[in-house]
């Protein structure tokens, strides 16, 4: 795929929704350029509002993180250590240093928090396996915001467009439906984004970190936590170093499984409030 | 404020940590970032939730078990048992519906929370429970005044009286549940200070319930040792939770209830309708110890919320809630 240019997958027209098939995202920083072109691409063809706009003063990225007004996000991570085998400065004792960009976007969770979270049934699992939010059923409760375990869905506050309501990426579900690619993986010059079956990519990944480690890139990982509750995302990334420099939990869970305690120590409760009450009235009548 | 002194504390400030913080020049990045995880950006969401959650959680709580202290007191109380009722309807059917609408980012399409059913969802299980609540507790209600007011004499009054019996038992069985699910609700989040606390909030936000429903009923005049009896038991089992708080502690993951001012938001709630509440139940300044519940409770909820917007913003508490 890699190196394909206008061949690739990226450009292709596909059929993808009308045949179910699963499909994903993978997000590679070794060959991201850090243009913010996804980000634009996604802002401009989702018609997604303006939020404001801060300096942050960190590195390049005035963005900060996803949220409902932000559904790629390219984040600018700097590391005080070495990029691969690159030489490093012009003379000896120089301090090691590299500037790695990777494109953040929603995980497309296998077993999805807020789609699990949300009472209204507005998040959905599509055709192609990516979670929707339909804005229409949407009410505003904001349960999903605190179930998501990335951070990724949030509820757009006052006084922007369709305010009230959560929002995150859509993985371009229009655009798929029509054979088009997401917009993010359409513009991507250095094709860091790449859009496609789940299960070529996966293999392409795997063939991507191996490369990469066996060209000096010691830390080269993929982000995919399928040890977890999450089960696997549909939106993995390739890392150059540890998760939590990217902003990512390592062992990500989906809170669902917190359920089953919580449950048993309410209903607990409530036998034990009905007991304590009834014998307050038996015995103190 | 410009002045030489300024500019050598700078020079200090620079040379001593080797960056300079200030006013949109939040350098954390320069060179090295110096904050935990991406810039410090936090790794969940906070919640969005504003101050009519708490509060519902605390009208939800007295509304549920009031119900079932309507339930518990109609066979000998029955002047208590409508009391309850009206306490149940008025908190758990007016308003806490009302506060949860409010706070919708859509209050228009609040309907749609009864769209599907889903039992892994707490919030949809919660609205389901708080409907059914409202379902049984407002026809119980109508059906205890007609019987008390002896308004159809004979037989319907009989039926009413059997009717009543059937609609405050349902309003008990789901009040148990309007009360002590809210900490279901947000035990079982992405947010750490919350999950790592799942088996104590359900029987926190529960029986603080049924404490401040003792308490409202001994405030409007029902001084009787039943309602005492729930005042310390209620009180006792806060008084063990904060214990067990502050002990079972969870390091940096849950150190927005340990070491920042939210946490001292619920540790002056849990002391008030804890400890407090108890001695003074103890030396029978009754209504004193109902006061002191009722605000505690109320105190305690707010601070759950506040601890969960600043859990929610660490990035730290989640890499270390991953240990647990």
């Amino acid at each position: 795929m890699i190196g394909e240019g206008i061949q690739s997958t990226n450009q292709r027209r596909h059929s993808y929704v009308q045949d179910r098939v699963e499909v994903g995202f993978f997000t590679d920083p070794s060959v991201c350029i850090g243009c913010k072109a996804c980000e634009v691409a996604c802002k401009e063809w989702n018609e997604v509002p303006d939020d404001g706009f801060t300096w942050s003063g960190n590195s390049y990225d005035n963005t900060g993180h996803l949220g409902a007004s932000t559904w790629r996000h390219v984040m600018f991570v700097e590391q005080d250590r070495q990029k691969g085998n690159q030489i490093v400065g012009s003379t000896n004792g120089e301090d090691p240093f590299r500037w790695v960009f990777l494109s953040d976007v929603c995980k497309h969770c296998e077993e999805a928090g807020c789609l699990e979270a949300c009472p209204t049934g507005s998040i959905v699992r599509t055709e192609v396996g990516s979670v929707l939010v339909q804005h229409d059923v949407c009410n505003g409760c904001g349960y999903c915001v605190v179930s998501c375990p990335f951070g990724v869905i949030d509820r757009r506050p006052s006084p922007l467009p369709d305010h009230g309501g959560a929002f995150k990426c859509t993985f371009c579900y229009d655009r798929q439906k029509s054979g088009l690619v997401p917009a993010c993986a359409k513009v991507c010059p250095t094709e860091s984004i790449v859009f496609g079956r789940l299960d070529d990519l996966r293999a392409h990944a795997h063939e991507r970190v191996q490369h990469l480690k066996e060209n000096g890139y010691a830390d080269a990982r993929l982000y995919d936590p399928t040890e977890t509750s999450v089960r696997g995302i549909h939106a993995f990334f390739l890392l150059l170093g540890e998760p939590e420099a990217y902003g990512l939990p390592p062992k990500p869970q989906v809170p669902t499984i917190y359920l089953k305690t919580a449950w048993i120590s309410a209903f607990a409760t409530a036998i034990a409030s009905i007991i304590a009450t009834l014998a307050a009235f038996a015995f103190f009548s | 404020m410009s002045t030489e002194q300024r500019l050598d504390q700078l020079r200090d400030e620079a040379y001593g940590k080797g960056v300079v913080a200030g006013r949109g020049v939040d350098v954390a990045g320069g060179p090295i970032p110096r904050k935990p995880g991406y810039y410090g950006e936090p790794v969940v969401r906070p919640p969005v939730w504003t101050w009519e959650v708490p509060l519902y959680f605390f009208f939800g709580g007295i509304a549920g078990m009031s119900a079932v202290i309507a339930l518990a007191s109609g066979f000998h109380h029955v002047d208590l048992a409508r009391t309850a009722m009206w306490v149940a309807v008025i908190a758990g059917a007016v308003i806490s519906p009302i506060l949860l609408i409010m706070d919708l980012g859509r209050p228009h399409l609040f309907l749609n929370m009864l769209r599907v059913f889903k039992h892994r969802s707490a919030m949809s299980m919660g609205a389901w429970i708080l409907s059914a609540f409202g379902a049984f507790a407002v026809p119980g209600l109508i059906a205890l005044e007609l019987h008390a007011r002896q308004i159809f004499p004979g037989t319907p009054d009989q039926l009413l009286r059997i009717a009543a019996g059937i609609f405050t038992f349902g309003a008990a069985i789901f009040g148990t549940l309007l009360a002590t699910y809210t900490g279901v609700l947000i035990g079982a989040t992405a947010i750490p200070a919350w999950f790592l606390h799942r088996t104590l909030l359900p029987i926190h936000f529960g029986t603080a319930g049924l404490g401040s429903a003792a308490a409202i009923l001994e405030l409007v005049g029902h001084r009787i040792a039943a309602l005492n009896f729930l005042g310390y038991y209620a009180a006792a089992v806060e008084t063990a939770l904060l214990v067990w708080l502050n002990v079972n502690k969870h390091g940096a993951a849950d150190r927005a209830i340990h070491q920042h001012g939210t946490g001292w938001i619920i540790r002056i709630g849990e002391i008030l309708n804890g400890p407090l509440a108890l001695v003074l139940r103890f030396f029978g300044f009754i209504p004193w110890a109902a006061i002191s519940f009722l605000a505690g409770s109320l105190v305690s909820r707010v601070g759950w919320i506040a601890v969960g917007k600043v859990s929610g913003s660490d990035p730290e508490s989640v890499f270390a809630a991953e240990r647990y």
